[in-house]
Parts: structure tokens; sequence; C-alpha cells
């Protein structure tokens, strides 16, 4: 890769937890929730690299902090040669339109009293793209784009009107009208029936053609992950624990929880499965991670040095990277 | 047989018109036997199951047909009836096991009064919340949790835990984990897989066939109101028979799949206005290559035909005149 798009270098995101006022009394130190810790990646222009993990693991804060739709704690992100992460809300405006998210719920993203085509029109409006007569020409090639068609009846029905699927096709049309070079899409395809999810998936993948789109893809699904990504990072309580080409993560996987989830995961073709590692329990509390390597409490493969001294995310063959002490070989 | 499920309709009576969530749905499950229903969201596959315990939500309504459970049908029998047979040889549990635990009170309570109402005296019935706690890997001092302390897989191990309770002859599972993470889901999987290695025959509704494939011994396929085809886990998966079942197999985002995936063209119906003949007709591939079929796919209802032993089929393809 020789110049990403985006680079993302050791962003954080901090919650403050709200103390007691036991706690404020006796003056004891803020605590906070540590949604990102510390994560470092590179997208490349037309590339796209799936987010993988839990709920609670940080993913969506991470897609959310890179647009700063919620601002870092630390870190810098960089885009396309410029580091945005300190630039005020009039220097960001143009970034914000080479940059846009697909929300996971389409019942929630869509205004109930716009009319879908206005609600893919308005961004032109917003960013002073189009008149309206040019916004509503536009809005309604991308409807037929998308597949709504008839696409001039389609422009005046409302949300309610629509299923799931037609829903999250509007959210995807309202982001690509502005024809951005970056795009967060987060859990796209969770709430839709699975009969839906490879048409959106393919629409996803037809605008990386068109655009040269670049996607973090943002998933709890490490099989929609393999569909639609060229590189994967797993991350786990607010670190990335691997990061690869796909095919080589779901072939290899090195880290123990990376391996948990293909294990876990379930498959038409390999019914009967076995199970070479035993992972129990749930994923602890972000505000009290444990110490050392956060996944330890539920690794069969822990070691005293787990415990205490956390692993760095080291290169363990080409492009593919793991923390982990005792890797999976 | 356990349960025998004859002619079921269910239709749905609302303002916007009458929405036939259910038609005419017939299936047995065996002792002992795991049947997992699939399909999309409102093929029916949820209804069916509500359609069991006789609480179909309003304004729903069982228009026809028979649940025969142990040769009695719980569609005709009295209401206290019922009511001992819910919970003791039939439980159920849910996608969000808040529908079915009380946010104020702690779960240790709540699962001794399952058991209190069946008649279970009082300390007898705290012993026996202890143990399967245990069996759903909690500590027992869950007991003393109130639900809203716990994490989504752990208050769905509590709703299995209660379920439990009386070594049910049946539960139903309405997708219980849907709304979980993949590791947590299969660890639910396994606690069902252990209940049913105990004798307790499976009711299993999921929109993931890969699910399904894995655990269950017969699988059903649904599809707008309709049973389109049923059959073991093996007829279902290797030799799909329905253009449906072909189609869902495909349009499944699979680890293990060398195959591309393919998304299922157009949307399921308005079930207010289902299409003439079979329902699944105007999105499938095969009616629309073959003209010959004209006239009769978008016409004729087909019936259900036994196209090999235990694997049943609606479809013209293989022959079976109208209903």
């Amino acid at each position: 890769m020789s110049k990403p798009l985006l680079r993302v270098e050791n962003l954080k995101k901090y919650f403050p937890v709200r103390r007691s006022i036991l706690e404020a009394l006796r003056k004891e130190p803020p605590r906070y929730v540590k949604a990102v810790d510390g994560i470092s990646f590179e997208i490349g222009r037309g590339e796209v690299l799936a987010l993988i993990g839990e709920s609670g693991c940080g993913k969506t804060t991470a897609g959310r902090t890179v647009l700063r739709l919620i601002e870092p704690t630390d870190g810098r992100i960089i885009f396309d040669g410029t580091d945005i992460t300190e630039l005020s809300r009039e220097e960001m405006r143009p970034f914000r339109r080479r940059m846009q998210i697909i929300f996971q719920d389409p019942y929630a993203s869509l205004s109930p009293r716009m009319k879908i085509g206005d609600a893919i029109a308005h961004p032109l409006l917003v960013h002073g793209l189009a008149d309206k007569e040019e916004a509503k020409e536009m809005a309604l090639k991308m409807l037929k784009r998308v597949g709504l068609t008839p696409e001039d009846e389609f422009y005046d029905r409302y949300p309610h009107h629509l299923s799931g699927g037609q829903r999250q096709r509007v959210v995807i049309a309202r982001a690509m009208i502005l024809k951005p070079e970056f795009v967060v899409a987060d859990e796209a395809v969770s709430m839709i029936d699975v009969s839906m999810r490879a048409s959106i998936l393919e629409l996803l993948e037809s605008f990386r053609e068109e655009y040269n789109l670049s996607q973090l893809f943002i998933t709890h699904d490490i099989a929609v992950g393999k569909l639609i990504a060229d590189r994967i990072a797993v991350m786990y309580l607010g670190k990335i624990v691997e990061m690869g080409p796909t095919e080589e993560v779901l072939k290899n996987p090195v880290h123990p929880y990376t391996m948990a989830i293909i294990q876990a995961v379930p498959s038409i073709v390999r019914r009967k499965k076995e199970k070479k590692l035993k992972i129990t329990g749930e994923v602890p509390n972000a505000a009290n991670p444990p110490s050392g390597c956060r996944f330890h409490p539920r690794c069969p493969l822990a070691t005293e040095e787990c415990k205490t001294k956390e692993p760095e995310l080291v290169e363990v063959s080409h492009n593919h990277f793991v923390a982990c002490h005792h890797p999976i070989h | 047989m356990l349960l025998e499920v004859k002619n079921l309709s269910i239709y749905y009576y609302t303002l916007a018109g009458v929405v036939k969530g259910a038609e005419n749905v017939t299936f047995d499950i065996d002792r002992g036997e795991w049947v997992t229903f699939v399909g999309e969201s409102g093929s029916g596959k949820s209804t069916v199951a509500h359609a069991i315990m006789n609480i179909v939500p309003s304004p729903g309504k069982i228009v026809s047909g028979e649940v025969i459970f142990e040769g009695k049908d719980l569609l005709k029998i009295g209401k206290d009836e019922l009511r001992k047979i819910r919970g003791k040889d039939i439980s159920m549990i849910f996608q969000d096991p808040m529908t079915s635990l009380d946010p104020l009170r702690k779960v240790g309570d709540q699962m001794v009064e399952v058991m209190t109402v069946h008649g279970v005296p009082g300390d007898e019935a705290r012993e026996r919340a202890k143990e399967l706690l245990e069996k759903v890997n909690l500590p027992p001092d869950r007991l003393d949790y109130y639900p809203h302390q716990l994490s989504g897989g752990q208050r769905q191990r509590i709703s299995i835990a209660m379920a439990m309770a009386f070594n049910p002859k049946l539960l139903i599972a309405d997708e219980p984990t849907t709304a979980l993470d993949v590791i947590v889901q299969d660890s639910i999987m396994d606690l069902i897989d252990a209940l049913k290695a105990e004798g307790t025959s499976i009711y299993f509704v999921t929109h993931d066939i890969s699910l399904a494939a894995e655990r269950s011994d017969k699988i059903a396929v649904m599809y707008a109101g309709k049973l389109v085809e049923f059959g073991t886990v093996e007829q279902i998966v290797e030799n799909p028979l329905h253009p449906y079942t072909k189609a869902l197999i495909e349009a499944v985002p699979d680890l293990w799949k060398e195959s591309e995936v393919r998304a299922i063209p157009g949307y399921p119906p308005d079930l207010r206005s289902p299409p003439p003949g079979c329902r699944f007709h105007p999105r499938c591939p095969v009616f629309r290559e073959r003209s010959a079929l004209k006239g009769l796919c978008d016409a004729v209802e087909p019936g259900m035909i036994e196209y090999e032993k235990g694997h049943f089929v609606a479809c013209h393809l293989y022959g079976g005149a109208g209903e």
C-alpha cells in the first residue's frame, strides 16, 4: 500500500464513568471506560477493512471516532494526507462530504416524516452541491442506481412504506449521493434478513467499484467480513488483537480469540465441528478491564506472563499482525 | 409422536387488512427430536410457535387446525388444563429474555415461583433453582441478582434454566440467540443440546439456516406463511428441492463455503394479498426460466408431497396437484 487514504494512529476514546457522591467526596480519581484504547490501522484507496468483534468491544466507537462524530481522547486521524484530528468544524466541512457513515438500524436512521427521495437529496442541499431541481434529479438517479424502481414512485414514499432491506438501500443511497471516498459501514446488514444481506453487500461492492470507495466495515459477523473485506481486524475490549489479509486470518488465525470466533460460527458445510479451544465466559466490563492481556481470563492458553504483561501487536507473517504472548501456529 | 400439527392457520386481523400469518401448516415432532423452523421475518415460523402454546398475540387468531400434544388437542382443552401443560410439559424461551423475566424481582425468586406454581414446595424449589443455575453454568449467587445486573447471555441462561425446571417434553425456542454474540450463541446452543440429550424435543426458530443445519435433526423451511419444505438436515442441506430452499442456502454468508453467495432477488410478499398460486413464484428463478410453468405456478397452489421418505416439498416441479 503506497499511500493509504486513511491512517489511524494510536486512537483512543475514553468515556468518563459518573462518580458517586462518596467517590467525589473522597476525591477518588475519575474512572474511564476505555472503549477504544490505542488502535492503529490504515485503509488504502478502494480497500475494505472489516473491524470484527463482540458487542462492547469498541468497534462502533472506533468507527465514529475515525469520522470525528465522537472526539478522540488521543491519537491521530490522517485522511488523504491531512491530519484531521484537530480541525475545526469549519475546516472539517469539506472532509465531511468525502467521509460518510451507514448506520446499522435503517429504522432509526431515516426521518419518518421525510419522503425518501427528499432524504436522499438532502445532503446535496446541505453541502450546497446542487439546487433543488438538480438535487431531485440526482436523487431519482440514485434511487434507480440502488434498485428502488420505479424511482419516481419510490421518491414520494415514506420510510414506513418500505421493508428493512429497502430502507437500508435508502440509507446507502443517501450516503453515496455525495460520491464519498470513504465510508464507515456500521453493522450495515445485521438487522436485515439473511436472504437480503447478500444483495446489500453486492450493492456496497458495486459502489466500491464505481467510486473506488474505501470502507471500514464494522460487523460482529466474521462470515460477512469474509465476503466483503480485503483485510480483517479483530477487536477485543478496545484493542486490535489480530489484523491481516482476510484469507490469511481465516485460514491461519493466530490469536486464540480469533480462533474462538471462527470455531463458534455456525456453518452449513462444516456441521459437526471440532472445538480445539475451550473458551468460557463473556466479555468483561470495559470500565475495569483485566490486567495484562485483556483476553487472559477467558483464554485456555494463558500463563502468568499474560496476567501481567500486555502483548504488543507484532507482525507474524507478511501483513499479518497479532497481539498475543502465545500465538497459535 | 409427541406433537402433531395439522392444517394450522393463523390470521392477524389488522386495521390495514387480514394478514395471513401462517396457512395450512402440517408437521410432526417426535420424542427427543430437534426440528428447526427457518425462514425470513414474516414467514410465519414464530407465529406457529406461538400457536402451539395457544398464545398468539392479538390481533392474531388461530382460524383452523389442530395442535395435538400427547394425544390432546391443545386448541380444544380448557384454560386450566392448558396452564398445567405450559411451563411444565412445554416450555418456551424467547429472543429477548426480558419478555419472560420480571425486571423488578430477583431472578432466584422468579425461578422459585415457576416451580411453586406447579406445586413444588418452597424449600425444595430454592434447592432446585441452585442446581439449575449450575446446569446452565452460572454461579449460585446469581439467584440474588436482578435481571438488569446480568448480561444478555446470562439472562438467556436464566430463562433456559427456568425452562428446564420440569424437564419439559417440548422446548419452544424462538430465536433465542439472535441478539447474542457468536461465542455466547454457541454456548447457549450447547445448553439446548444438553436438554435434548435428556429427552426433550425442540422446536427451534431461526432465520439462519446454518444454525439450523448445525444442531437439529430436521429442518422445516417456511416462506410467506407456508411450509414449503420439510426433511432431515441431510435431505434439506445436501438435496434441497424447493427453489426457495436452494436460494436460501446460496444466500447465506458461510465461512466454509467455497461457492459464491447469491442474493435472492425481490422481496417477500405482503401477506394481506399474497401472490396467487405458489407464493414464491414472483421470485422463483425456475419459474422465470421455464415458460411452460406459466399458468401453473402463478395460478395453482402446490400441495405438499412426500418426495422421498420423510422429505416433503410443496412445489410444482415435483408434481402434486393443487391443495
